[in-house]
């Protein structure tokens, strides 16, 4: 037995609790080293933006020796023939014609025979040969025979003349305007919040006015504001009211307008009573006054007939379709679509998103019962089913009207019926066309809203295949439907509102 | 001296002691480099003592439909707990794979709290709507058949307000508008609309 009991402690592998528990604390305290040491090593999400004739692209920059680095190769590869070589400790670069040769460690090159000051020490990691990013507007010119401008602080790069200059000019209207000439098309992304509305240039190389502040004396848009940070471009409007942006002349001005609404609800602010102003429910993310819509606003005059509404956009993917194709994506191409349908039979037509902007729920209804269009028709997508199904608003439960302000869930409650008859219509000309369709009611923010008529359609393939809702025949086939069926209905509608 | 025969069983049981210890080992390493995977669903609660049969209404995405079906639940000592056991039971069936609207396996119930008069507030987890399909359909769905079936076998409800996680949320999952509280009598005429055609 002491034999045994011998060889079990020392050969037998441990068959007790501590020896067993011993080797895995010792495993989960290596591997929660290990990911920390990971975590802490990450690399950071900073970008460099390159802008060139050639092409606009994006790369990472990785933090070493305490400044940021960049591939040169990669920086080179979208703008000619590069090739690199890797040979123990050097680094060599052909572009186009021209040679450079890198050292590991140094901080100076030899670029077609000439030293080249790097300003820090040249790292080749997994055959990448890495340069800090300030050494670019030095070291580039050498490969590319042209100048080379960059904003460090930013992290953009500007090669060759390539910059998008702008001006900006407040009219003298009421409510003013403020208008932006770019010296190239610009389309950026555009997000609004109480008393700004922001454009974020990230892939045009739009570079600051002569003062980054733009001032322009006005109450109601008193400035504008240049800033530039992680390889994009910011121009912040500042503005008391709601405002929108209009693009124009092929996308080289850009109008920054008060919208109706902001007039129609500063006009309401003064009307209602502060009780009603301040009812509970009131969003933040607009302004109070906003909120409650003007049953009577009988002064502001119709611009649109039909306002189409492309759902989502900005952050709010939707329904994401497939591994590259989001709800919001499909939405915008589906409104912009039946704006075409529409306007070619002679409907005028607002699409409330034609951009990938935020818009929240509030501002589509505000927008769209400013203008008292005769018709909101919200646009989604979705791979789930077949068909087409055409909502109209499930009001929910409640909604107390106050005097001559209607309650906001329930704005649509007067309009209901004209819904359900347009939505019918809509279906009917989906049957006549054979397509699959269903008239549903639906708990979908903004139709309870939008004091006039107003349907949702959401738009399935026919079949399984997703791919099928970014094809041009079948959105064409779906809006021509929906804008046969308006312009039958436009007698009803029109008279209506 | 030790006999012939002592030395063989010994080393016998010696073997016998290794091999043992080796497999037990063996099986220990095992069981610990294996994840657990855990279950998040909520357990259907066993049906032993008294029960009854209550209606379903269950959403099917095929079709896009909301259809009837018969379930027995435990019978419930309250309104409240009978709404619960009555969603827990819809909820089961939708974390079953080859339902016809699955629902993730972290979905979940958190609470069900009937007030009076005519109030009901459902409080789902957050995984609920987190992981919910986006749509307006499919959302649309989840809902009615969650308050169809609570009001279908409560009677007195006007208006139900679901919530995630204790707390409002705009939507489900990007469409089914849950800031305001259901009318039920509207929520009750759409379910009629999703009923499957014939």
């Amino acid at each position: 037995m002491r034999l045994t009991s011998k060889r079990g402690s020392a050969g037998v592998p441990p068959a007790g609790r501590t020896p067993i528990i011993r080797p895995w604390i010792v495993i989960t305290i290596s591997a929660a080293l290990a990911c920390a040491v990971l975590v802490a090593g990450a690399p950071s999400d900073k970008h460099l933006a390159v802008y060139s004739v050639a092409a606009n692209y994006s790369l990472p920059l990785v933090q070493r020796e305490g400044r940021p680095y960049v591939g040169l190769l990669e920086v080179l590869e979208p703008l000619g023939k590069v090739s690199a070589k890797s040979e123990a400790k050097s680094w060599r670069l052909r572009y186009n014609n021209v040679e450079g040769d890198f050292q590991v460690g140094k901080a100076r090159a030899r670029v077609q025979g000439r030293d080249a000051d790097l300003g820090g020490k040249f790292l080749v990691e997994n055959d990448r040969g890495l340069v800090p990013v300030g050494s670019l507007p030095s070291l580039l010119p050498r490969f590319l025979g042209g100048p080379v401008t960059l904003h460090e602080d930013s992290s953009r790069l500007f090669i060759g003349s390539v910059a998008t200059h702008f001006t900006a000019t407040l009219s003298g209207d009421n409510p003013p305007r403020l208008v932006f000439h770019f010296s190239a098309p610009v389309n950026p992304m555009i997000a609004t919040e109480p008393g700004a509305l922001r454009m974020t240039f990230s892939r045009e190389p739009v570079v600051a006015p002569a003062s980054p502040t733009l001032t322009f004396g006005n109450k109601t848009i008193p400035s504008a504001i240049y800033s530039e940070s992680n390889g994009a471009a910011v121009v912040t409007v500042n503005a008391a009211i709601p405002v929108i942006a209009s693009f124009s002349n092929d996308g080289r001005t850009v109008t920054i307008s008060a919208t109706s609404a902001s007039a129609a609800a500063q006009n309401a602010t003064q009307a209602t009573p502060a009780a009603a102003g301040s009812a509970p429910g009131t969003r933040q993310s607009i302004p109070a006054a906003s909120t409650n819509p003007p049953a009577a606003a009988p002064t502001v005059a119709r611009r649109y007939f039909a306002v189409v509404d492309a759902s989502h956009g900005g952050d709010d993917h939707g329904e994401t379709l497939s591994n590259t194709l989001f709800e919001k994506d499909v939405t915008v191409a589906l409104a912009r679509s039946l704006r075409q349908e529409l306007e070619s039979r002679g409907i005028p037509t607002l699409v409330l998103r034609d951009s990938d902007a935020n818009l929240s729920v509030d501002q589509r209804a505000i927008f769209t019962n400013a203008d008292r269009a005769a018709i909101y028709i919200a646009v989604h997508a979705a791979s789930n089913g077949h068909g087409v199904r055409v909502y109209t608003a499930m009001l929910p439960f409640g909604g107390d009207d106050r005097g001559a302000f209607r309650a906001w869930s329930t704005a649509q409650h007067a309009s209901l019926p004209q819904s359900q008859s347009t939505a019918s219509a809509v279906a009917a000309e989906f049957q006549r066309r054979q397509v699959p369709v269903r008239i549903l009611t639906a708990p979908l923010r903004p139709l309870n809203n939008v004091t006039g008529p107003a349907i949702a359609i959401e738009v399935a393939p026919q079949g399984s295949d997703s791919s099928q809702l970014t094809a041009p025949d079948y959105q064409q086939l779906v809006t021509s439907a929906v804008a046969t069926a308006i312009a039958a209905s436009r007698d009803q509608l029109g008279a209506g509102r | 001296m030790i006999p012939r025969h002592l030395v063989i069983a010994m080393s016998i049981l010696l073997v016998a002691v290794l091999g043992l210890s080796l497999y037990a080992w063996h099986i220990r390493k095992s069981a610990a480099v294996t994840p657990v995977v855990s279950d998040t669903r909520p357990l259907a609660p066993p049906i032993a003592g008294p029960t009854e049969r209550v209606t379903l209404y269950v959403a099917h995405d095929e079709d896009g439909s909301l259809r009837a079906e018969s379930a027995l639940i435990p019978l419930a000592s309250g309104r409240q707990q009978r709404a619960e056991e009555l969603l827990r039971a819809l909820l089961s069936l939708y974390l079953d794979k080859s339902s016809p609207h699955v629902l993730d396996s972290g979905a979940d119930i958190r609470s069900v709290f009937l007030v009076d008069p005519g109030v009901a507030v459902i409080d789902v987890n957050s995984a609920f709507a987190d992981t919910h399909r986006s749509g307006v359909l499919v959302e649309e769905l989840t809902v009615t058949s969650l308050i169809h079936t609570i009001s279908t076998n409560t009677p007195g409800l006007l208006k139900v307000k679901i919530l995630v996680d204790g707390k409002e949320r705009d939507t489900l999952a990007g469409h089914a508008d849950l800031s305001s509280f259901y009318d039920v009598t509207t929520v009750n005429q759409l379910a009629a609309q999703l009923q499957p055609t014939q």
